[in-house]
């Protein structure tokens, strides 16, 4: 019989479903545009959860039968997302408004979208990963054809969905496989008899590398990547600002909850297989970026070699590799969000712009915008003093502590290619002819743009507490 | 007097002297009001927190104990608990001199660029305060991965000081500086990574302590070798420095001659030498040959250059090929000499460079062909070049002399051929430099637009009469410098011959074979 505190673990994931389907009946009862009010209603929503996730059971507790696992990892990721979901909705608020297609279903798919993350971060059975999996993609798809009226958009969004449900579908046969060949969809289980059998049946590692596919689809790694620039230039761009942070980091959460759990014995089996697709995604990142002229598509380009240093951390199999993955999480979240909040301030006489060439001179009309992008891409670059180079740092530590030199190695080197670009639109604020000024940006973005850049040296300056946040949550996990 | 030493004592004054430019660059981001108004006070602040660090870094001077090698004024604050790395700070007699080189030029930067600049004055002078930071940060450094950050975070600032405010082709130099040191640099990341592996800390006090093996010290040495030999520059990595000298501002040059190329020689006295003594000793023909034909080969083609600023470069090479002769010389001269000449160089360089800002802000090129007969208009301005540049041909009683001759004695030690064929470098120098200085100084007034040129003015003597003080009391009376560093490079000398006579067997690594075993 369950009673109701045995779904304490879940409270956070039962509040936002409730509160999900509230802010529906809200948004279609009310007469009047309700948009602005749901979007904060949203927001609240998920600090609430956050609340709730912080104040709740941190130890490793399970409900649902062992469907649903709470521990300091999924704790520390689940925070993470709902930060970038939170951060996200704050600056689509502001874009609705001004591109005048306000709509409420939007922050209350965003919440069904969260809500599937937080489900498949907690997932303690391959069923429950699915169902929380498919409750984030479908509201990820309607979000991407958000701009219903626009080409590109709905486009991006029938892309999205095509190529989503085919990796959807590897997944499941690898899943499949694995409990053909396991006997069980429980993670706790399959622990149980791959550490019996440390080697893997050929149907058991045939199964992971499917599960691997669908997953490295969802973070978009190469060479799973072909749909992110479509769907990033595509997608309204506030949209593109809540793909590129809160299902990365879920589904990147997901990878080292299934790789490091179930798993983690047959590591021999799965970290070529990592090591190979974290090396890929650094260097097509790297390379393919340069060519890009559109910053939408740039910053997918940019997310692609992100998630490859970000699988470094998991490739090298380690605590503290994992440790390291968590804290790049945490500066690529906050890194991106401030990113996107200066390509929504891109707007000239009222209307977005979206090529790199746009930013000329900015560095003189608004000198604010331009630092504050200065400052995110030479943390994407990976430049002291800035976190983004404390994120590769503790990556590249962790590679070398597990003797992976090399891996480390075509990294920095992979980082230099990458600082081309990056430097490439330093220089188009701060070296070329201005061009057009940009409006004025409203107060959400322009207050996220500074603060997340600020967030830059504070991180860097002090990243011990957030680094220990990451290591209590990787330690979680079984690796070695 | 007790009670200032106390307060000294008390003050993290290593901490203060490097981050008061950053408190500075915060109080010129805060000023409002019209730009001109804006443009003036960034100058004014500017100008007051670079000279304020320079007398503060006096007392550093002042306060320094000669007679010890280990590191004064020591600062530690735990930074990354999970690698046990921390920030710490602390300065010898190695590193304190170059401290001072930094905070003694910096106001001489912003004094060039009052008129100079006009455009974006506020970022410019916000680059350059944290340019000072990243500086002194990193000659303060005693934690290795606080010194890669200072290290590196001196490309973010140059990268915009040569892009922005630059002239010719600005971007393409300014991308050719940044990638070329970042490759260097991350290789630089590599080596420090793996000595963090083996040892388990990056406190550069410890690492000196360390022993590495000998086949480990080779690639550890070779990594980096990749980042300071890019940075001194030796040849053949040396051609983004006469781009980006050619293309930046004034100001811009002065600080990289000045001090970004000792920061590679810096390394190698800091890292390599006292950490990786037997393989410094194995690839010490190496760089003695690159060095060797960096004196020659630079010298020649500053010979035949028609661009200022491009001669200059060039000359910087070849001096720097002396100083990496100097410090893989292993004797007690060489090292000094190495030391001395870099900071000979970062005042004379600087002040060359300055030189050639002087005129082309009259005439806008640095095409020595459009100067001549200068000396009949411009006495004073022909007095000031006359001083840096006989120093930088290394004229006995100037700074120049003590640092070229104290190499040339410490090589000759241990190898007359390197001495000889660096002596000649000495020689050509004397050919390039004067052969500038006639050329643009001595001859005929005959263009008109030479005739209506003014001499210096008060603030561009009030730049000079500090330097030329400098520069003759370094070459006079070289005493209280040579003493700061003696007792420290004394100590890394002892230390790197007793580690060669517990000699480990050195050879090449065996490349081909390594890669076949990674691949197996």
């Amino acid at each position: 019989m369950t009673t109701l505190s045995d779904l304490a673990p879940a409270y956070p994931e039962i509040f936002l479903a409730l509160a999900g389907m509230a802010l529906l009946m809200i948004g279609v009862f009310r007469k009047t545009d309700a948009t602005g009010l749901l979007t904060w209603l949203a927001v609240l929503s998920l600090a609430v959860a956050a609340g709730l996730i912080v104040m709740g059971p941190q130890g490793p507790v399970t409900a649902f039968g062992g469907m649903f696992v709470v521990s300091a990892f999924t704790s520390f990721a689940k925070l993470l997302t709902l930060a970038g979901a939170a951060l996200a909705l704050w600056l689509i608020n502001a874009w609705v408004r001004k591109e005048q297609i306000a709509r409420f279903e939007l922050p209350v798919i965003v919440l069904f979208a969260t809500l599937g993350m937080l489900m498949m971060i907690s997932a303690g059975d391959f069923i429950a990963l699915y169902v929380g999996l498919e409750l984030q993609s479908l509201a990820l798809y309607v979000l991407a054809a958000y701009h219903r009226n626009n080409l590109r958009s709905t486009e991006a969004g029938v892309k999205y969905f095509v190529l989503g449900a085919l990796a959807s579908g590897l997944l499941l046969y690898g899943a499949s496989l694995i409990y053909g060949f396991g006997g069980t969809t429980s993670f706790a289980g399959l622990a149980a008899a791959m550490a019996s059998a440390p080697d893997g049946s050929l149907g058991v590692i045939v199964g992971i590398v499917f599960v691997i596919a669908g997953l490295a689809f969802k973070v978009s790694a190469v060479p799973f990547h072909m749909w992110t620039p479509d769907v990033y230039e595509g997608a309204p761009t506030p949209i593109t600002a809540f793909f590129s942070v809160a299902p990365k980091v879920a589904a990147l959460s997901l990878f080292l909850q299934v790789l490091a759990g179930p798993f983690a014995p047959l590591i021999g089996q799965w970290q070529q297989v990592l090591i190979f697709v974290s090396v890929l995604s650094m260097g097509w990142g790297a390379v393919a970026a340069i060519a890009q002229t559109n910053i939408k598509r740039l910053m997918a380009y940019s997310s692609i070699g992100h998630v490859g240093y970000a699988l470094i951390g998991l490739a090298v199999g380690t605590t503290e590799g994992a440790r390291g993955m968590l804290f790049y999480m945490l500066v690529y979240l906050f890194m991106n969000v401030g990113t996107f909040a200066v390509i929504l301030a891109m707007r000239v006489r009222g209307r977005a712009v979206e090529d790199i060439r746009d930013l000329s001179g900015i560095a003189k009309s608004n000198p604010g915008i331009a630092l504050a992008l200065a400052t995110l891409m030479f943390s994407m670059a990976g430049i002291p003093p800035l976190a983004g180079f404390l994120g590769k740092f503790y990556i590249f530590m962790a590679a070398i502590n597990a003797d992976m030199v090399p891996l480390a190695v075509f990294g920095l080197l992979a980082s230099v290619i990458a600082a081309y670009y990056y430097l490439r639109l330093v220089k188009i604020m701060y070296f070329d002819a201005p061009a057009d000024a940009f409006d004025r940006p409203d107060a959400a973005t322009g207050l996220i743009m500074a603060g997340c850049s600020a967030l830059m040296l504070v991180l860097f300056v002090a990243s011990a507490p957030f680094v220990a946040g990451a290591e209590a949550a990787a330690k979680a996990l079984s690796l070695g | 007097m007790d009670a200032i030493v106390t307060f000294l004592d008390d003050l993290p004054i290593l901490s203060v002297i490097t981050f008061l430019p950053i408190v500075g660059a915060l109080i010129i981001l805060s000023i409002r009001g019209e730009e001109a108004v804006v443009a003036q006070q960034s100058r004014q602040v500017a100008l007051l927190v670079t000279v304020t660090t320079f007398l503060l870094s006096l007392a550093i001077w002042f306060g320094f104990d000669p007679g010890t090698a280990a590191f004064q004024f020591e600062e530690r604050v735990d930074w990354l608990p999970a690698y046990n790395i921390a920030y710490r700070m602390g300065v010898d007699g190695i590193s304190m001199p170059f401290v001072l080189l930094s905070t003694f030029l910096m106001p001489i930067c912003i004094l060039a660029s009052w008129e100079a600049i006009e455009k974006m004055v506020r970022e410019y002078m916000i680059a350059f305060l944290i340019l000072e930071t990243m500086m002194v940060g990193m000659f303060c450094a005693l934690d290795m991965v606080l010194f890669y950050v200072f290290f590196e975070g001196v490309l973010i600032p140059m990268f915009l000081i040569i892009g922005v405010w630059g002239g010719g082709r600005r971007v393409y130099s300014a991308f050719k500086f940044f990638l070329y040191t970042l490759t260097g640099s991350v290789l630089l990341l590599v080596a420090m990574l793996a000595m963090y592996l083996q040892e388990g800390t990056t406190d550069i006090p410890t690492l000196m302590n360390a022993k590495f093996a000998a086949e480990m010290q080779t690639w550890l040495w070779l990594g980096m070798f990749a980042s300071f030999a890019v940075k001194v520059p030796m040849w053949p990595v040396h051609t983004w420095l006469p781009d980006a000298h050619v293309d930046a501002p004034t100001a811009g040059s002065v600080i990289l001659a000045g001090v970004l190329l000792k920061m590679g020689g810096y390394g190698f006295l800091r890292l390599s030498m006292p950490m990786l003594p037997e393989a410094s000793e194995f690839f010490t023909p190496l760089v003695y040959a690159l060095s060797v034909i960096a004196v020659i080969y630079t010298s020649l083609v500053a010979l035949v250059q028609e661009d200022m600023k491009k001669l200059i470069a060039y000359s910087s090479v070849a001096h720097m090929g002396f100083v990496t002769i100097g410090i893989f010389t292993a004797t007690k001269q060489g090292v000094e000499g190495a030391i001395f000449q870099m900071l000979s160089h970062g005042v004379v360089s600087a002040a060359l460079f300055l030189c050639v800002g002087v005129v082309y802000d009259r005439l806008h090129t640095r095409e020595i062909a459009r100067y001549g007969g200068l000396v009949n208009n411009m006495p004073k301005y022909a007095f000031a070049f006359m001083v840096f540049m006989l120093a930088s041909v290394g004229l006995p009683g100037t700074s120049g002399f003590v640092g070229e001759f104290l190499v040339l004695v410490g090589v000759f030690q241990v190898n007359t051929w390197v001495a000889l064929l660096a002596a000649s470098g000495v020689v050509l120098g004397a050919a390039y430099m004067l052969y500038l200085y006639r050329r643009v100084v001595y001859g005929d007034l005959t263009k008109a637009d030479l005739k209506a040129m003014l001499d210096l003015d008060r603030r561009e003597i009030a730049i000079f009469a500090p330097m030329i003080v400098v520069v003759m009391w370094m070459g006079v009376y070289p005493a209280p410098i040579l003493d700061a560093m003696s007792i420290s490079v004394d100590n890394l000398l002892t230390k790197y011959h007793a580690a060669l006579a517990a000699k480990q067997a050195m050879a090449l690594p065996d490349l081909a074979g390594q890669v076949v075993a990674w691949l197996k």
